[in-house]
């Protein structure tokens, strides 16, 4: 009908700065809860939270969970659960303990049989899944008890350790400083003159570098989508506001960084992490596995008319949450340096509720990586902070408990306001 | 003075960057039958959610007043209270409780919680005879028609002691049968004092039971006509903001080769395998040629078009499609999209739409490869041009590409299907019932899509229910009795009395069969 036209596409929607600001809430108010809890534990443990030791354990004691969050955000969006990620990384630990301290296999050569095996595991629950219809709550269930079973097999009731150094650098090894400390205040010398732990500054140069080459790339990043945006008359929020937010968040990246690197430098399973997040971010916002895998969330039969393959996405998914779990698997073992028969016991609920807290729907469609990433810090650092402070376990998993049940219901009453 | 019973004031309600209504009044007559009519995306269901309490008092402007009385309704229970019952267009039963469960849901036979079976019974009975459903009240609801779940609906309404029953498009989904016994129905009640407001597409409907009819445009009431003043003209023209003089785009036919033919196509049920559903169907369309399949509900048009489109319906499917003179492989969706063909769904919510995702991608995900490099990442900025173009093409009337799909209007969330479909560039196009449930000027916007596809060299096939429509827009009709072609003619000879003789024919020999067979 020519008499009326939609509005013109491409008319500059300038936004405000409140506009802005409160789009953006959701997006990052995530973000302003990890940093507020963080502040509440830096004040309640007079100051030991942001030590940068404490930071690294942060890290590592996390590290496994997050890895395991990433998969199962996807799994979570396309509307599935997998209660296995667990029973199937202490199972594949076993399996690295088994092959390197039994049969002495390459460590490299381990690890990479064991994610496959874990890939393959994740695969055989999908196939149930996507092919033979099964609830991806009843399949992962038997798979929790089946791979809960075999990790008691396996070890035989031992525990089996340690591993070769190599394999234990996966979790305890930090990236070596190829340009050399910077001294920027000399630690003062003790009687016998060396320098005395615990003053003067010394960075880790290489984690400097880093930092701010990431901040560098996501200014470049975010201008540059800016820009793109902007030719296109689309969504610029006000240039102020925009300057505002990428100053805070490249702030808070070097101000992590430089905390890393007055200890020992990065962890190595932190590069590990940040490639991971960095790729299924890409994967979830950029490629055409992730959109469909929304869209499969989204309504499934529409998306099986629109040409998906639903049955194979959901099979890929599963395939690739059981690599994960495989990949956590071993970062824990290495971590403890040893398999244990309860490796893993309880993790899968960690990851789910990271994914949730993270403000994934249960109804599938709905949930973004980097809310997955930092749901799961935000349970670390409750579990790290409580820990420092003293509470009980009892009381820990009370406050997890109504933690998790507050941020679901905090996120949906926005999302009915909205 | 007229006795009033409803009047609702100024009512404004805006949704974030929409204004959906704007200073609406209405005033309802007591025991008249009150339509109210409008374009899709008018605001007619919006006036009929703020009436029930469904966007609480504070959420809008304006105010309202029943039975003399001002009404401040906090939800829907504040104004069941007083009687006011709305029956949605989508049918809010359970389908496996039984009927009688259904009509006391929330509204339970109960002392202290414990149900008096006995007295459901009774009262389900009772009340069914009323509205004259001769069923069982514990038939399961999923073992009945969609006419027969639109009268339970009503039951359930007159058990809650209604004085004003709003229906939304009550038969949007129901075969003609249906709908003239729904009409009767309201009639009826109206005859025993009842007032009812009715939201209908259907201008024949509209003249048929209403006494007063309102028309509102883009939020906004636009006239309110008695009875005696009605034509579908002028209906047609407020509903529009002008007249629409011919209902169907003139379209100059180019009718070339041969591009899709479907062969001795059969198919059987999933759940009931020995039932066959499609019985030998051949049928061909050509270049530029807009061609319809007519029938009856369950006369298997969208079972055929499912099966052909990757297999998605039924099973043990036998026959052969060619696509351009060539055997085409279109045992699944993905290989039938490859071959050049496309299939826009009836239920465009259950089937068409991903309801949580905006536009763009709802636009982009048939077609995913052809904004992404090899690799598989998607170019962003070219998604979003490609949408923005097909939004402009199909005239979607939103905000922008970033609008939630389950927000927009049924006809707009339409056209974001036959964007989808037409992004995937098919040569033939399968449409089933393109215009259900969409208003007289999105029909025409559909209509004049169509034909720019028959000139662009496609093949259309259209799947209505309406004949008016199949005889203004196509070229050559073919008619579909019980999973059989029972008639195949020109559009400039047919017509609906021809389509109707083509059915009765065709029954008349699928029962000679029987016999024959028993």
């Amino acid at each position: 009908m020519s008499t009326e036209t939609a509005a013109p596409a491409g008319s500059p929607a300038k936004a405000s700065a409140q506009d802005a600001i409160k789009s953006n809430l959701r997006e990052y108010g995530l973000i302003i809860a990890l940093i507020a809890i963080m502040l509440f534990f830096q004040f309640t443990t007079s100051g030991i939270l942001f030590k940068p030791v404490n930071l690294t354990n942060l890290v590592l004691q996390n590290s496994y969970i997050v890895v395991m969050a990433l998969g199962m955000l996807l799994v979570i969006v396309a509307g599935h659960i997998d209660l296995s990620v667990g029973a199937v990384a202490g199972f594949v630990g076993a399996a690295a303990a088994v092959l390197m301290v039994d049969y002495g296999f390459n460590p490299f050569l381990a690890a990479a049989i064991c994610i496959a095996l874990g890939a393959v595991i994740g695969g055989a629950q999908g196939y149930f899944v996507a092919y033979m219809k099964i609830p991806s709550f009843i399949v992962t269930l038997a798979g929790m008890l089946v791979f809960k079973g075999l990790l008691l097999w396996l070890l035989g009731g031992r525990s089996l350790g340690p591993f070769p150094t190599e394999f234990q650098m996966l979790s305890a090894g930090f990236i070596p400083d190829f340009i050399g400390p910077w001294t920027i205040v000399a630690p003062t010398p003790n009687a016998a003159g060396n320098p005395t732990q615990g003053t003067g500054i010394v960075l880790h140069a290489t984690t400097m570098i880093i930092g701010i080459l990431i901040v560098a790339l996501m200014l470049w990043f975010a201008l540059k989508s800016r820009r793109d945006r902007e030719s296109h008359g689309y969504e610029a929020e006000p240039f102020g506001f925009f300057i505002a937010k990428n100053v805070v968040l490249a702030g808070i990246i070097l101000f992590l960084m430089y905390k890393f690197a007055s200890y020992k430098g990065l962890p190595n399973v932190l590069i590990v992490m940040g490639v991971l997040i960095a790729g299924f971010v890409f994967l979830t916002k950029r490629m055409t596995f992730g959109r469909r895998i929304y869209a499969m969330g989204g309504n499934i039969k529409a998306a099986a008319l629109s040409g998906i393959n639903t049955e194979r996405l959901t099979f890929y998914i599963f395939s690739i949450m059981g690599a994960l779990a495989g990949l956590a698997g071993l970062i824990y073992a290495a971590r403890l340096n040893q398999a244990t028969p309860k490796a893993g016991a309880g993790m899968e609920l960690d990851v789910i509720a990271a994914v949730f807290v993270g403000g994934a729907s249960a109804m599938g469609g709905v949930g973004e990586v980097a809310g997955a990433v930092i749901g799961a810090f935000i349970m670390g650092v409750m579990n790290n902070g409580m820990g420092i402070m003293g509470i009980n376990i009892d009381w820990q998993q009370v406050i997890k408990g109504l933690v998790l049940l507050g941020a679901v219901a905090f996120d949906l009453y926005n999302k009915k306001k909205a | 003075m007229d006795d009033i019973i409803l009047e609702m004031r100024n009512i404004t309600k805006t949704f974030p960057g929409v204004k959906a209504l704007e200073n609406v009044s209405l005033q309802v007559r007591r025991g008249d039958i009150h339509a109210i009519c409008g374009e899709n995306g008018a605001g007619k269901s919006t006036l009929m959610k703020v009436l029930s309490g469904v966007y609480p008092i504070g959420s809008y402007s304006g105010d309202i007043h029943f039975e003399g009385k001002e009404c401040r309704f906090t939800g829907i229970h504040d104004s069941e209270k007083l009687g006011i019952v709305i029956i949605h267009q989508e049918l809010a039963l359970v389908p496996m409780l039984s009927i009688a469960e259904n009509m006391f849901l929330g509204n339970e036979q109960a002392t202290a919680g414990i149900i008096d079976w006995n007295k459901v019974r009774r009262r389900a009975a009772e009340l069914l005879r009323k509205v004259g459903l001769r069923e069982d009240p514990d038939t399961l609801i999923t073992n009945i028609g969609t006419g027969k779940q639109q009268l339970v609906e009503i039951a359930k309404a007159l058990a809650k002691d209604v004085k004003l029953l709003i229906l939304d498009e009550p038969t949007a989904s129901l075969s003609e049968k249906d709908s003239q016994a729904l009409l009767d129905l309201l009639l009826e009640f109206k005859a025993q004092g009842m007032t009812s407001i009715m939201i209908s597409h259907k201008l024949n409907e509209i003249k048929r039971v209403a006494d007063r009819i309102t028309v509102i445009r883009d939020g906004q009431t636009i006239e309110t006509m008695d009875k005696a003043d009605v034509t579908e003209d002028r209906i047609v023209t407020s509903m529009v903001g002008r007249a629409l003089e011919n209902r169907y785009p003139p379209r100059d036919p180019r009718i070339g080769e041969t591009i899709f033919e479907v062969k001795n196509w059969s198919v059987y049920h999933p759940l009931h395998p020995e039932r066959q559903v499609i019985r030998n169907v051949d049928l061909h369309v050509k270049k530029g040629e807009v061609v319809g399949i007519a029938g009856l509900m369950g006369a298997g048009r969208t079972e055929f078009a499912m099966s052909v489109f990757g297999r998605s319906w039924g099973v043990n499917i036998t026959g052969e499609v060619f696509l351009h003179g060539k055997k085409a492989d279109t045992s699944t969706v993905n290989k039938a999209v490859e071959a050049g063909l496309a299939y826009a769904t009836e239920d465009r919510k259950v089937y068409g739409l991903n309801l949580i995702d905006h536009i763009k991608h709802n636009v982009t995900i048939a077609n995913l490869p052809a904004v992404s490099s090899k690799a598989g990442v998607i170019d962003d900025m070219g998604e979003l041009k490609v949408a923005n173009e097909y939004r402009r093409k199909t005239n979607i009337r939103s905000s922008s590409v970033y609008q939630i799909a389950g927000n927009l209007s049924g006809g707009n969330q339409q056209k974001v299907v036959l964007s989808k479909w037409l992004f995937a560039n098919p040569d033939v196009l399968i449409l089933d019932e393109p215009t259900r449930g969409i208003d007289v000027g999105a029909k025409y916007e559909i209509y004049t899509i169509i034909g720019k596809l028959a000139a662009e060299g496609k093949g259309v096939l259209v799947i209505s229910s309406e004949m008016p429509e199949l005889l203004g827009i196509c070229d050559r009709i073919y008619v579909l009795n019980e999973g059989r072609i029972v008639g195949e003619m020109p559009a400039a000879e047919a017509s609906q009395e021809k389509i109707m003789r083509a059915i009765m024919r065709g029954q008349a020999r699928e029962e000679q069969l029987e016999r024959a067979a028993s």
